[in-house]
């Protein structure tokens, strides 16, 4: 893993010496600071407003597992003392790190923010009758994040060949709207999945002739399709859906095909394993996209068209007609995740049913700094924030739901305002190329 | 550490002077590039080229051009033409004259809901679908001010939706909470719109000047962040009197903004239009002196076209940053006191409706002038004013506005395709290579 990560970004620290010492130890004392404020919040407002006596009530079965599990009432205070020790244990590590002018390991944030979900969770469920769904807290969290997986590759594969994509949004909705119509008229969802690309690849195709061919500012280029696409769909929704819906506008749900085994495995296996092929697919390509673009001859060449195009020009790559072809895949990935709106999830298509999913997938995509790896867990991030909002509405948090729902957003104008350090993005990103 | 960074900057700059290259008039791309001298190759061309290749005829053809292509997917959407292409060969003239009896129909009534309905009873009635476009465009035109302004500096801001509901909730909230003297009421609650606006808009402009935070992705959490905030605001007992969570109080009658035309003057005339529109047509006046004639508007404006060059220049980018999006801001939050004060008389849960978004459009066909973008906000309220009368009369969904909208923008920004359309002469061919599309098209 380590590796990998130096592998991704050689440019930045090789070419600035000044740039290393002047930077790094900064992004690492913010990751303490960041630790420390985690644990400061759990042990202020949690651990002190924990009666001693309490349980919370966790619940870890789904019902198709091998054996039950039977639901885990831990008390809560000793619970939250102790994922504030992993806290604790995750800042001394920083503070270490700092004094060493070392980054933390990307491991380490994910065990100190698992830490702070599951306090917030036990102090939550503290002394509560209902349970803490697990299960369905984090497979209608890895649901909410699918569109933005896709979304967020498609924005990876277009921005890293230098195109900026903010039409994902009309890319979505358009697969979205594509997979409904023809799976409805072929009577399979299988079919829809077919015409979801198509359409998000027809969404890169537009973006690409106009942003490659005329030479109009790509981010112009990106909304107006979104709004277009709205405004398209919307219209063939009121007219044409609406007169026929039987033919046009049926549920075609994708079945669950659950992977033998692996489903059977406790919590993660009916989150991971019992679903649809679109999910899996999303699996192939996130692995996938991160081997091709870091280890591949066709990844080093996108890299290259987005870094310096006049580069990649003089050693022989073509670099409109690969932004154009880029931008089409792109196109086709978040097509693909469109899919998921409609016979993904078993829905008839809705306007706007993209519901701006497609700008959090651009913002997912920079979150994770241009690569998918990043992306991804960001994409996650949003996802199981989401749902974490949702789910503790019903169950009752004391804290408004829309306060809940803001924090996704809140984390990550903190995160692209600097915890996540300097994010750069493509050099050439949105600079037409002409040979001159 | 926002000044001084040297090379890899972060993103928006790349993506801002490209903007300010598409939507900057000549003047300001003869700052970061030398066009001067190309234009002086073709120094006196003839009058008839310089019609033809003009942009005012660029934008008359991307408009008629995008509404023969939403004539053509209303007609396509047509029972009627769907059924008489089932014998387009036996009879093709069916076919034909449906196409044209839908697309005329749903166009004829979308002007007589938009400029003048002449099947309307009373004068007033006739007039009044006009005055109905003029209440729709102040929102399009305040907010497009804001955006303009934005891309001027090279910053793109989606945020107008996010600061026109921040405003309103301010000028709501002021509006019906307090108790002031008419005018005094009415001004303090512009006012305070205006702040609540700046204040939304003045963080992407502080988070980008300090720590380079990517202006396009803190708007549109920030607008995300205001949706919530308003859905929240609209549950808590002050702002929620009839327990619906979707309407607050009505203004006082002091807050509201005169109508424009009142009842005393032209008995029974029914029109909405309110002095909010004359705050528009200010609001553009002030953008363009500010623009075009002051100090702050030339920094905006050089920061926009390079910013390498207006740093070495001594001017702050920084500094410049935060002037924008706060002026951006203020801008939306004018166009959220419309909207509280005039047209709805309340705080409601769809009080932005998607005008922050449509505001984006407006600005770009409007060229990121001030009066461009009151001409396009114009245009654009014509087309939602007249939209609903459409989709009543002749069940075509307003969603046709939409793509009108779009295809408009779109052609507009790519003038190249329009001129091969119409097989219209290049402007820029005598040119050795060939320009970016918006130099040559600003020309006129």
């Amino acid at each position: 893993m380590s590796t990998a990560t130096e592998s991704q970004q050689p440019a930045t620290p090789s070419d600035q010496v000044d740039d290393v010492t002047r930077t790094r130890p900064r992004v690492s004392v913010k990751t303490a600071v960041v630790y420390a404020l985690a644990a400061l919040v759990t042990i202020v407002a949690w651990v002190l407003n924990t009666p001693a006596d309490v349980r919370t009530n966790f619940q870890f079965g789904s019902g198709t597992d091998l054996f039950r599990i039977p639901n885990a009432p831990v008390p809560s205070l000793v619970t939250l003392v102790v994922l504030v020790l992993v806290m604790v244990a995750g800042l001394v590590l920083a503070v270490l790190r700092y004094r060493q002018r070392r980054p933390v390991p990307g491991w380490v944030h994910v065990v100190v923010g698992v830490a702070f979900v599951l306090a917030f969770l036990t102090y939550v469920g503290a002394g509560k009758s209902t349970v803490i769904p697990m299960v369905s807290l984090l497979a209608g969290a890895l649901a909410l994040s699918v569109p933005l997986v896709f979304g967020a590759m498609s924005g990876v594969i277009c921005e890293r060949s230098g195109i900026i994509n903010i039409a994902i949004e009309g890319q979505l909705l358009f697969g979205a709207f594509a997979a409904a119509v023809v799976a409805s008229a072929a009577g399979s969802g299988y079919v829809g999945l077919l015409a979801a690309p198509v359409a998000g690849a027809m969404v890169g195709a537009a973006l690409a002739w106009f942003s490659v061919s005329f030479r109009v500012n790509q981010i112009i280029v990106g909304v107006v399709l979104n709004t277009l696409i709205i405004g398209l769909t919307g219209f063939l929704f009121a007219t044409l859906l609406s007169d026929n819906k039987a033919l046009w506008n049926t549920r075609m749900p994708l079945p669950r095909l659950p992977i033998p085994g692996l489903s059977q495995i406790p919590v993660i296996g009916p989150v991971l394993f019992n679903q649809t092929i679109l999910i899996y697919l999303m699996y192939v390509i996130v692995v996938l996209l991160q081997f091709m673009l870091f280890r591949s001859r066709w990844g080093l060449r996108t890299r290259a068209v987005g870094e310096h195009p006049r580069a990649a020009d003089t050693v022989g790559i073509k670099v409109n007609p690969r932004r154009v072809w880029n931008t089409i895949l792109g196109g086709a990935v978040a097509g693909l995740g469109g899919a998921f709106f409609t016979v993904g999830s078993g829905l008839a298509f809705g306007r706007e049913m993209s519901a701006g999913q497609g700008y959090i997938a651009l913002a997912a995509m920079i979150l994770g700094k241009w690569n998918p790896k990043g992306a991804v867990a960001a994409a996650l991030l949003f996802g199981f924030s989401k749902n974490l909002g949702n789910v503790l509405s019903t169950i009752g948090s004391g804290v408004p739901s829309e306060i809940l729902l803001m924090l996704p957003y809140v984390i990550t104008i903190f995160a692209v305002a600097g915890f996540v350090g300097r994010v750069r993005p493509p050099a050439a990103e949105g600079t037409p190329y002409t040979k001159s | 550490m926002s000044e001084h960074n040297p090379s890899g900057r972060p993103t928006g700059s790349d993506a801002g002077e490209e903007q300010a290259v598409a939507a900057a008039p000549p003047g300001e791309t003869g700052v970061s590039g030398g066009h001067g001298p190309t234009h002086r190759e073709h120094e006196r061309p003839t009058v008839l080229h310089q019609i033809l290749s003009g942009s005012a005829l660029m934008s008359v053809l991307a408009v008629v051009l995008a509404l023969l292509i939403g004539g053509f997917l209303i007609a396509f959407a047509d029972q009627d033409v769907r059924e008489a292409s089932g014998y387009f060969f036996a009879r093709p003239t069916d076919t034909l004259s449906a196409t044209w009896t839908s697309m005329t129909e749903a166009y004829i009534a979308m002007f007589r809901g938009s400029v003048f309905d002449w099947r309307a009873d009373t004068f007033a009635g006739m007039v009044k679908p006009f005055t109905e476009s003029m209440v729709f465009s102040i929102p399009l035109i305040l907010a497009g001010l804001g955006i303009a302004v934005g891309f001027r500096a090279g910053l793109f801001n989606i945020g107008a939706q996010g600061q026109i509901i921040v405003g309103a909730i301010v000028a709501a909230w002021l509006g019906f909470h307090f108790d002031l003297p008419p005018v005094i009421h009415l001004l303090v609650a512009i006012l305070g719109g205006l702040i609540g606006g700046a204040v939304w808009g003045g963080i992407p402009g502080v988070l980008k000047a300090r720590f380079g935070a990517n202006e396009v992705i803190v708007t549109i959490m920030l607008n995300y962040i205001a949706v919530y905030l308003i859905t929240y605001i609209l549950k808590q007992p002050a702002f929620n009197p009839g327990r619906t969570g979707q309407r607050s109080p009505a203004i006082a009658a002091d807050a509201t903004y005169p109508l424009l035309v009142p009842q005393w003057l032209w008995p029974g005339n029914g029109f909405r239009l309110h002095w909010g529109f004359v705050v528009a047509i200010l609001a553009t006046v002030l953008v363009w002196w500010l623009m075009e004639r002051s100090t702050v508007g030339f920094e905006i404006r050089a920061v926009g076209a390079n910013p390498a060059a207006a740093r070495t220049a001594g001017m702050s980018v920084g500094r410049t940053t935060i002037i924008t999006m706060v002026i951006a801001g203020a801008l939306a939050g004018l166009a959220a006191g419309g909207q509280v004060m005039g047209t709805e008389r309340s705080l409601t849960a769809g009080v932005a409706a998607s005008f922050g978004f449509d505001a984006i459009t407006v600005a770009l066909l409007g060229r990121s002038r001030p009066w461009g973008t009151f001409f396009a906000g114009l245009l654009f309220g014509a087309l939602k004013a007249g939209g609903f009368l459409m989709q009543s009369l002749t069940a075509t969904p307003i969603d046709i506005v939409l793509v009108v909208q779009s295809l408009i923008v779109l052609l507009i920004a790519a003038p190249p395709l329009v001129r091969s359309i119409f097989r219209l002469p290049d402007p820029g061919r005598p040119r050795r290579r060939r320009a970016a599309p918006a130099t040559t098209e600003a020309t006129a």
